[in-house]
């Protein structure tokens, strides 16, 4: 059973297994560092659809279609499934996934929902109430532009800080420990508003969540920075991965060194024109599914925290003039289970 | 977080956001946005050649850059000149038609009545809204003080 360290952090004894996952990009991240990582790269941005939505609906049900593929299962071995995205009401999960036939949880965590289905699918396989749960969430550059910003076509700039919504989705399968990528430990974060008004800043009011939660993890579980081998938080971007350094610095967490960001790792910031970097819900599942798990499974990386970030706003709340409301969940992924407790309570 | 306020949060953000470009994008706004109206100007040089009036040869130059500027945002060029051009593209009446294209285009996927005929103008809208307030404060103004 899993058991509570500290205030925030539950440990999961069982450490659940990460027993596959696919990743799916659009063109601009097939062009990016890691875009021959992808299980499927689709070059036209509709991806034979009539809608940017059903574009990214589409790409849901690719991501989970792959993800079965690659773990030979079918959609009725999956007990629970956990899918989000940023769009109203989900349409992109509600329409991607409909003909799957799983039970069926939506999530909105925004650009945070990876790292959430992770949790409550880690949780569920833990508890002993699923053998297998499936995590998926997707975003897509033009679905999330014209819901958020301005029509596609529309001439305007781009400040130095804004952040390039992906067009990628990820999908995992999380069963009872069997394999690497374990999950070893999570913290759920809490509401966080640091009053933080521009939505072309993004990071800068999502990294006070990703410093809560970090802290508190390491609060709760006695342990540090150097205590793993990568530190990734899932779109910061430039300006907020700097300012979650400073802030973690003010709490005498020096991360400097084991950082990274999903979204500065989807994109090359110099040439592919992103500004602050990557964003979006798919842009931290893309990069998790396809660059970082296998890297664990390989054993490249032994020790590491997820930590996926969330602005929480909607554009009817910010033309209110209310600020971001953002949160931080941390997932601790490693290449080796939990110890079994020696008795008593540890 | 207890250890940063708000306002000192709000200091350490400012320093961290790099600041708009401006030494190269005011230029640019100057060179992208001059060369549109020097262009306006040049097709009504050339209809006044043709022997059209000058009164209409002023309008209709404005129509041919409007119908432009809606071609190539069509074309998906318009946006990528806006890239460089900022407030170059915005100010010259091209810009206002690309403000009702894009829309336009955008929003067909929900059909030619609730998408594209009522979305046309959620951009625009605004300036036509407080474009006619304005004209009609002056209006009364002028009315008013009996200026003629």
């Amino acid at each position: 059973m899993a058991t509570n360290i500290g205030q925030y952090t539950l440990r999961l004894d069982q450490s659940p297994s990460i027993i596959g996952s696919a990743a799916i990009g659009g063109k601009k991240e097939a062009e990016g560092p890691i875009g021959n990582m992808f299980d499927i790269v689709n070059y036209d941005a509709m991806f034979g659809q009539k809608s940017w939505e059903l574009a990214e609906s589409e790409m849901q049900h690719q991501a989970a279609q792959k993800v079965l593929d690659k773990c030979n299962l079918a959609p009725g071995d999956i007990q629970y499934l956990f899918a989000g995205d940023l769009l109203n009401q989900l349409v992109a999960s509600h329409y991607g996934l409909r003909e799957l036939g799983i039970p069926f949880f939506g999530l909105y965590g925004a650009c945070s929902t990876m790292a959430e289905s992770l949790i409550l699918s880690a949780m569920l396989v833990e508890g002993g109430l699923a053998k297998k749960v499936m995590a998926i969430t997707s975003s897509h550059f033009c679905s999330a532009e014209r819901q958020f910003r301005f029509p596609l076509e529309y001439g305007g700039q781009r400040t130095p800080t804004s952040q390039w919504t992906a067009t990628a989705a990820g999908a995992c399968i999380v069963a009872e420990c069997s394999q690497p990528p374990y999950v070893r430990a999570v913290t759920v974060g809490c509401i966080e508003d640091k009053d933080i008004k521009d939505l072309n800043n993004m990071g800068a009011a999502m990294a006070p969540a990703a410093c809560t939660t970090i802290k508190r993890y390491f609060q709760d579980t006695l342990t540090g920075p150097d205590n793993y081998d990568l530190i990734l938080t899932g779109d910061l971007g430039q300006v907020g991965s700097d300012l979650l350094i400073q802030l973690l610095q003010r709490e005498g967490y020096d991360i400097k060194k084991k950082h990274a960001d999903c979204g500065l790792i989807l994109y090359d910031q110099r040439t592919q024109d992103v500004h602050a970097g990557g964003s979006g819900c798919g842009c931290a599942a893309a990069v998790l599914c396809s660059y970082i798990i296998p890297a664990i499974k390989e054993g490249k990386i032994k020790d590491m925290l997820f930590i996926a970030t969330g602005a929480l706003m909607s554009p009817v709340s910010v033309q209110q003039g209310q600020s971001i409301p953002c949160i931080a969940h941390l997932l601790h992924l490693s290449s080796t289970p939990n110890p079994k407790p020696q008795g008593g309570n540890l | 977080m207890e250890t940063v306020t708000n306002r000192a949060y709000a200091q350490m953000v400012k320093k961290a956001s790099p600041p708009s470009k401006s030494a190269r994008n005011i230029p640019l706004a100057f060179l992208i946005g001059g060369a549109i109206c020097t262009l306006g100007h040049a097709f009504i040089k050339l209809y006044t050649s043709r022997g059209v009036p000058e009164e209409t040869a002023f309008p209709a130059a404005s129509v041919t850059l409007v119908f432009l500027s809606a071609l190539f945002t069509g074309l998906n060029v318009y946006d990528k000149l806006a890239k460089y051009g900022g407030a170059g593209t915005l100010v010259p009446i091209t810009g206002f038609a690309n403000a009702i294209t894009a829309p336009a285009l955008e929003f067909k996927t929900e059909g030619y009545v609730m998408g594209l005929g009522a979305k046309m103008f959620i951009i625009a809208g605004p300036v036509i809204v407080y474009g006619i307030a304005a004209g009609v404060a002056y209006g009364i103004i002028i009315y008013l003080f009996r200026l003629y």
